[in-house]
């Protein structure tokens, strides 16, 4: 990978705590880095020391060859000079102005012709259109993310901060503005980093994931080889439990979506807002696993797959079974079921998969 | 009434405001804004004037601005006289003395304004200097209009400090407070409470008219 920006720096809080923010992202143009992790993890620290808004303690940060802080040489580029785009969580919208001079806010540089053009173009590229003259309390939630992705798109920035975008908004608003904001992220063609605590919405929005943990970035890389190996329980517990793998959407009929995930045909509600691609997620306790895999007796359930039993690992009272069905799959079990059934290592055996607790990710 | 000290008064207050708002704007943001563990000691010396009684004050300040002073010794090398008993030195103490009420408003409105308000306008490429006038002064409007207010009304009724550094010099360095003393001392009681009626309509119509135009504001105000 080309890296466009190579992160690699350190801060340190009063009270000991530690944060680093070591990642590289590729470049110039589209793509979307989520930092991933629980609350209090670091990921806005993170964030804001790209933005400049903390200054770092150890390392340094460069962006397409120029760079932005270099502990160790005194070099902290402020924000004002790192030509970036800033969504900061609780959108922080100026109050006191309109909706239209929040968006022109900072192009003061541009001629009062040029400035009205841009506006204009902004209002119609995030459907905002006649909302010029409103002040920002007037306006729903979604209105009011969408004149802050505005007024930090405004001038044009190289590098798109994201600070969960979407968590100030309620649920339905959340799933829809996801592709929405997808989509968008795509049309402007700039890097994005991302930060979110929620899963659905970084397999939904992300390209690259960098899971953060304490503080520490325990793992980054491509979203689907992180999901698929993480490289140790914290980042696997931090993930969930649940499988997840990227597959093809084959057709939506009646509420029904197949998706073709490696050999295997996987039935699955339609989330709505499917395209081509999307993520298929598992929990364990959701997946049963039958001896022998016959034409099959009548069942509500829509999915039985021949698999083949990879490990048996004892989790408590319940027990995991790793499967491979043409792709990685794990089931949680209780081991009085699996001694009853005698399953071991290597046997093949029939996996049932109720359509319903299937959850698909839209991923294009 | 003593119009020449009315007018002296007035003419006082206006230029004390003026220069504490100068004052008052990058010494206020350094206060609200500024990460430096020793800020307490600033905040406790500006607040000083609140606690200290005037004539305290006034004692120094003529110290300071006494011929044996360099400071004093430095103006008159500049200017060609002295400063106590002058209008300048009137000025010069009117601003030490009134400094709290302009830079406590100011302050508590600049740190009050939302952090992330400030950062989103970093970020978007406009510098701190600007941040201020943009963001900041406008969110402020009424801390800055208190600190306005609380000077010139504050200015226009000291009296200590004015006795100590301006005495009574009329046209000079007679203000109404002091006018307002002498005619009591010579029992002259009727100017004297028509100036005194006048002070007391003004401070209480000045005052009304900040409350009022404040009355929306959510936040609870202190007075300094």
């Amino acid at each position: 990978m080309d890296a466009h920006l190579t992160c690699d720096a350190e801060r340190q809080f009063s009270n000991g705590i530690t944060v680093e923010a070591r990642f590289e992202i590729p470049g110039p143009g589209f793509s979307v880095t989520v930092l991933f992790g629980p609350s209090g993890s670091g990921k806005t620290t993170a964030l804001r020391l790209l933005a400049g808004l903390e200054r770092a303690h150890r390392g340094s940060i460069h962006m397409g060859g120029v760079c932005w802080s270099d502990a160790a040489r005194g070099i902290h580029r402020p924000p004002q000079n790192r030509n970036l785009g800033f969504l900061p969580q609780a959108y922080s919208l100026f109050p006191h102005l309109s909706v239209a001079a929040n968006l022109s806010y900072g192009l003061m540089l541009l001629s009062h012709g040029e400035r009205s053009m841009r506006v204009e173009q902004l209002l119609t590229l995030l459907d905002l259109e006649g909302l010029g003259d409103r002040q920002p309390g007037g306006l729903s939630g979604g209105e009011q993310q969408r004149v802050a992705l505005g007024r930090a798109l405004a001038p044009q920035p190289r590098l798109l901060l994201l600070d969960e975008p979407l968590s100030a908004l309620d649920h339905p608003s959340q799933l829809r503005l996801r592709k929405e904001l997808r989509e968008l992220l795509r049309t402007l063609d700039i890097p994005t980093v991302l930060v979110t605590h929620d899963r659905a919405e970084a397999l939904h929005l992300g390209d690259r994931l960098v899971v953060m943990d304490q503080g520490r970035v325990c793992q980054s890389g491509d979203i689907q080889q992180v999901f698929d190996r993480p490289t140790d329980p914290a980042v696997a517990r931090i993930l969930g439990v649940e499988t997840v793998v990227r597959g093809r959407v084959e057709s939506v009929i009646d509420g029904l979506a197949t998706v073709a995930v490696g050999p295997a045909r996987i039935l699955a509600a339609d989330p709505g807002g499917l395209g081509h691609q999307a993520f298929v997620c598992i929990r364990g306790e959701d997946v049963a696993v039958e001896r022998g895999c016959g034409p099959g007796a009548e069942s509500t359930a829509r999915n039985r797959l021949p698999a083949r039993i990879t490990s048996l690992q004892p989790e408590g009272s319940l027990l995991r079974i790793g499967l491979d069905c043409g792709f990685p799959l794990e089931a949680l079990v209780t081991r009085q079921a699996c001694h009853d059934l005698g399953l071991t290592e290597g046997d093949q055996v029939c996996v049932i998969l109720k359509a319903a607790a299937v959850h698909l990710i839209p991923h294009d | 009434m003593d119009w020449e000290a009315i007018r002296l008064s007035l003419w006082l207050a206006s230029l004390t405001t003026l220069v504490l708002l100068i004052i008052g704007l990058p010494l206020a943001y350094w206060l609200a804004f500024s990460p430096r563990p020793w800020k307490f000691l600033v905040e406790a010396v500006v607040a000083m004037p609140l606690v200290l009684p005037p004539t305290v004050l006034g004692f120094y300040l003529l110290l300071a601005m006494g011929p044996r002073h360099p400071l004093g010794r430095a103006w008159e090398r500049l200017f060609g006289h002295t400063l106590p008993f002058s209008f300048e030195g009137l000025l010069i103490a009117s601003v030490l003395y009134s400094l709290p009420f302009m830079v406590q408003p100011l302050a508590a409105a600049f740190a009050s304004v939302d952090r992330g308000l400030i950062e989103a306008s970093w970020c978007l490429g406009v510098s701190r200097f600007r941040t201020f006038f943009r963001v900041i002064a406008p969110l402020s409007w009424a801390g800055i209009l208190t600190g306005l207010v609380l000077s010139f009304a504050h200015t226009l009724g000291e009296f200590g400090v004015v006795l100590m550094v301006g005495g009574n010099l009329p046209g000079r360095t007679r203000t109404v407070s002091i006018a307002i003393y002498d005619q009591v001392q010579a029992m002259d009681y009727a100017p004297a409470a028509r100036t005194a009626a006048l002070l007391l309509g003004v401070s209480f119509l000045v005052l009304a008219f900040t409350y009022a135009l404040r009355r929306h504001q959510r936040k609870p105000w202190t007075l300094i």
